[in-house]
């Protein structure tokens, strides 16, 4: 028990790695939000009169709507007039090459391990960082562009295809889809768009790293990914903030769209601030993902690590509309100390012959609460849909909860849709066990904890798995109950 | 639904209960909560999947005392096995003692109204119960029921005695001339040591529209032992919500099987409340319904103490445009160490305009826990049906040799012989199944 004790203090003692302020001039709008906020962005970002008309719909139509409450998370409520909603980096001129980029922005980006320079050398993987709403610089433009991929930020890709983004934004979340969706499309800062042409499969992963960094600053970013018919790729998404008393809010849409024959990987390590172990400040995730599956024998995938935030609200979600068309959602949430996490998916079976399966890990430690929220349809014509949901939850100490809340809607006799759940926590055995082979109980722990998420470890790019299992351990190494 | 409002308004006025104590207290809650809440729609989650106001916006009358109901009537409904069973006929929520009959002794099995009930002995016992599941169902119709819980029946099976005649409740709604709403309300304790079987049935007389709002709530003290059997097979017209609540405050051990074959919209809410440390719950269920009934059983456990074990299984034969809800929870409180807690759904769908809902939720407080849930939708195992008419079964023979079987589960479940082969008779001709 000693030696639990001292694990466990450990664990709580353990700061937030990745804590630290960039000290950079930011081009900020005053906190608040109004029409004339609304404005002010777009005229920030030297939008068009159709992109306002649209955030300005939004913003109207948010107006009408109320924070949702049914998720099973409590936090003070978001003062809504006290976030700035636009921070940029004072970067007036537009970049040409990396060594433009200033040297204190790269050296944050170094801290964090992915250095544009090294990625750009060693790794093949083209990056859209971006920090605090803007995107700084986009590697591998060119290689891609030979291919016909468009790889850029979504504010440049609104002002340079905005025949695409007026046909497939808000395509996948309408802006009046829920409350934090609406509020993301009246103000969204910036983002990443991704276009992949007929038949082309993109040669390597494309990535995006966002990071919170101004105090007091939302973060909403929007991202855009469409597959043309025949096409793949495989997208990730890395996500930190440095250390902050109060609640910063996150509000960002993910669209994914498939056509015929396409696939869309989509893989997230989402790691934000979580708050401090008295459950002070942290980031409040409230995330909107969705992609649709449009188009016959079309597949997305969803892998989310998820380890962060002090309130995560995120069901990334398939539609299967296409015949024999595919959706994946593997999840591995971690909460710690004060942590509240009410996280699944949603799959829609619209065509036929259309499959699905969700495999979610829920560890939850200290006094968190950890949710699987996840619901299941299958509609009038789905014939032969296939889902098959595992949700697992492992507890470790007495002060925490986990919850699981499967929705599932059936009406098609040829659909045949399982789902199980299990509880459990680590068993005195599985520890003595290690303990006899020479592990101490902490490895032992690490080990266990890697066994348990595995299936969906499996799921995420090398890179991706490596980072995400050094986050496991850092979470929650030690806290045995 | 402006109307149901008025109706249970004017009858509230009409009749004003002047008791005091709990009786009037639960009373008025009842009242005030119903009138501010009103009946819940689909956008209340725990009534997401049943819209409940589809049957109460039609025309009901409250149901009023009535002698037309005569022995005669009550012969034509009685329940095999009823010869040696304690029967208590209830007529528009109404208990009616002379229609009624009672094997056992004083000694075993006390029936009083609940007003005269809580002026003697168990005025304790009464004061802490009634009322308990409003705790777990703060919406509009265990409130409306609560309002006129005062009409209730007091059970009490005497400390020590196994009764050894079941006991059977028939809630009799009388709907030859007009539609009728009724609301009736036990209390039951089952005292130390004590074991009993309670069987219950809703039946209602004539082609009018009925609604029957029950809400039973049981005690069971330790070292008891429970079983209730509930068996609904009633026309489109018959409407039902219907609640128990079970409070195991000592180490006991509780078995319910939920049998609904057809009816309106039926509702059965089944709470199981762990009080106890080492306390058992089985809770069993079988819907095998077509046409265009609605059956939705909302069973929640909720494991307070250490070292119980609860279990679940219900299963489901959709056909037809009937439409399955399950919704199961099981909460495993921060105390509740050690326990052990499964439940499983299935369903299997005969049709393509049958819809099934399904929503088995976890709440876990506790980390040394074995916690599992499952549930499955699905049509028959296709090699299963190959083998049997590979072995020159026919096609029809062979399905209903399978739903039969996936049936059985449930139907082994009931206990008393007489009960279950008068359910396995339905569910075999419902089936097409010939032994």
């Amino acid at each position: 028990m000693s030696e639990m004790l001292t694990t466990l203090e450990q664990t709580a003692l353990s700061e937030y790695k990745y804590g630290w302020v960039t000290n950079i001039e930011a081009d900020e709008a005053p906190p608040g939000l109004s029409e004339d906020i609304v404005r002010f962005i777009s005229a920030k970002k030297n939008e068009p009169e159709w992109m306002l008309e649209w955030r300005l719909k939004a913003y109207r139509q948010w107006l009408k709507m109320t924070e949702p409450e049914w998720a099973n998370v409590q936090y003070p409520k978001v003062d809504y007039q006290g976030i700035k909603y636009y921070s940029a980096p004072k970067q007036k001129k537009t970049l040409n090459s990396l060594d433009e980029v200033d040297p204190e922005l790269r050296d944050t980006f170094e801290r964090l391990g992915i250095s544009l320079d090294e990625q750009k050398r060693l790794s093949n993987v083209a990056v859209d960082a971006v920090i605090d709403s803007v995107s700084i610089a986009t590697t591998f433009k060119t290689q891609l562009a030979e291919l016909g991929i468009i790889f850029c930020s979504m504010s440049e890709a609104i002002r340079e295809h905005p025949d695409l983004i007026k046909k497939w934004l808000g395509s996948v979340v309408p802006a009046t889809d829920n409350y934090f969706s609406a509020l993301n499309s009246a103000v969204f800062s910036d983002g990443s768009f991704c276009y992949i042409p007929k038949g082309v499969k993109s040669p390597m992963e494309l990535s995006t790293y966002f990071r919170i960094n101004a105090e007091n600053t939302g973060q909403f970013e929007r991202t855009l990914i469409v597959a043309e018919e025949g096409s793949y790729v495989s997208y990730l998404e890395g996500c930190t903030a440095p250390m902050r008393d109060e609640n910063q809010l996150h509000a960002a849409v993910v669209e994914i769209v498939a056509l015929d024959n396409a696939e869309v990987k989509y893989s997230t390590v989402q790691n934000w601030y979580p708050g401090d172990k008295e459950g002070k400040g942290g980031i409040y995730n409230f995330v909107t993902k969705r992609g649709i599956c449009a188009g016959v024998n079309s597949k997305i995938s969803w892998t989310q690590v998820e380890t962060g935030s002090a309130v995560t609200w995120k069901y990334p979600s398939v539609i299967l509309k296409g015949d024999n068309s595919v959706g994946e959602f593997y999840s591995v949430a971690v909460t710690n100390n004060k942590q509240q996490a009410d996280t699944g998916t949603k799959m829609m079976h619209i065509g036929k012959n259309t499959r699905s399966r969700i495999v979610s890990k829920g560890i939850s430690a200290g006094y968190s609460h950890n949710s699987y929220r996840g619901l299941v349809q299958v509609g009038k014509n789905a014939v032969n849909a296939r889902n098959f949901s595992q949700c697992d939850s492992l507890l470790l100490g007495d002060k925490c909860g986990a919850h699981t809340f499967p929705y599932i809607e059936v009406k098609n006799s040829t659909a045949q849709v399982e789902h199980e759940a299990t509880t459990s926590k680590i068993g005195e055995d599985q520890i003595f066990y290690c303990n006899q082979r020479g592990l101490d109980t902490e490895t032992a722990v690490a080990l266990i904890i890697n066994g348990f998420a595995k299936e969906v470890m499996n799921q995420l790019p090398m890179e991706f798995a490596v980072e995400a299992q050094k986050l496991l351990a850092i979470s929650l190494e030690g806290s045995v109950g | 639904m402006a109307d149901l409002k008025e109706l249970i308004q004017t009858k509230y006025k009409s009749e004003l209960f002047n008791g005091n104590g709990s009786l009037q207290a639960l009373s008025q809650k009842g009242i005030q909560l119903f009138t501010e809440q009103g009946i819940p729609t689909v956008k209340h989650e725990e009534w997401k999947y049943t819209r409940i106001s589809s049957v109460l916006n039609k025309e009901f009358s409250y149901a009023a005392a009535t002698t037309a109901v005569t022995k005669a009537d009550v012969d034509a409904i009685r329940l095999p096995g009823y010869e040696t069973a304690n029967e208590l006929v209830f007529i528009n929520g109404i208990y009616h003692p002379e229609l009624s009959v009672i094997h056992s002794g004083a000694d075993a099995l006390l029936v009083q109204p609940l007003s005269e009930a809580v002026k003697g002995p168990y005025k304790n016992i009464i004061d802490k119960n009634l009322g308990h599941s409003a705790n777990y169902h703060a919406d509009g119709i265990n409130a409306m029921n609560n309002a006129f819980a005062y009409q209730g029946i007091f059970i009490a099976v005497l400390k020590n005695k196994e009764l050894q005649h079941p006991l059977y409740c028939y809630y009799i709604n009388d709907a030859r001339t007009a539609s009728v709403l009724s609301q009736p309300r036990t209390l039951i304790h089952v005292g130390v040591n004590a074991k009993v079987y309670l069987v219950e049935e809703e039946i209602t007389l004539g082609t009018s529209d009925s609604f029957i709002n029950r809400v039973s709530e049981v005690v069971v003290e330790e070292n008891a032992n429970v079983h209730i059997y509930k068996i609904q097979n009633e026309d489109s017209h018959s409407s039902c919500v219907k609640t128990t609540h079970v409070r195991q405050l000592g180490v006991s051990k509780v078995n319910s099987v939920t049998i609904t074959l057809n009816g309106g919209i039926i509702r059965n809410n089944l709470n199981f409340i762990l009080e106890a440390p080492g306390c058992e719950s089985n809770m069993y269920g079988l819907y095998c319904v077509k046409g265009n009934t609605h059956v939705d059983n909302h069973t929640v456990v909720d494991n307070q103490q250490p070292n119980s074990l609860s279990n679940e299984l219900y299963k489901g034969i959709i056909d037809e445009n009937a439409n399955g809800v399950f919704n199961g929870k099981i909460f495993v409180r921060q105390d509740a160490q050690k326990t052990n807690a499964y439940q499983s759904n299935k369903n299997v769908l005969l049709s393509d305009t049958a819809t099934v809902n399904t929503k088995p939720q976890l709440e876990i407080f506790a980390d040394d826990v074995k916690c599992s849930h499952g549930c499955t939708i699905g049509k028959l195992d296709e090699d299963a049906l190959f083998y049997l008419r590979a072995r020159g079964v026919g096609e029809k023979a062979a399905k209903a040799l399978l739903l039969h079987a996936f049936a059985g589960e449930i139907l082994e479940k009931i206990e008393l012989e007489s009960i279950r082969s008068y359910a396995d008779a339905i569910i075999s001709e419902r089936l097409g199944f010939e032994i």
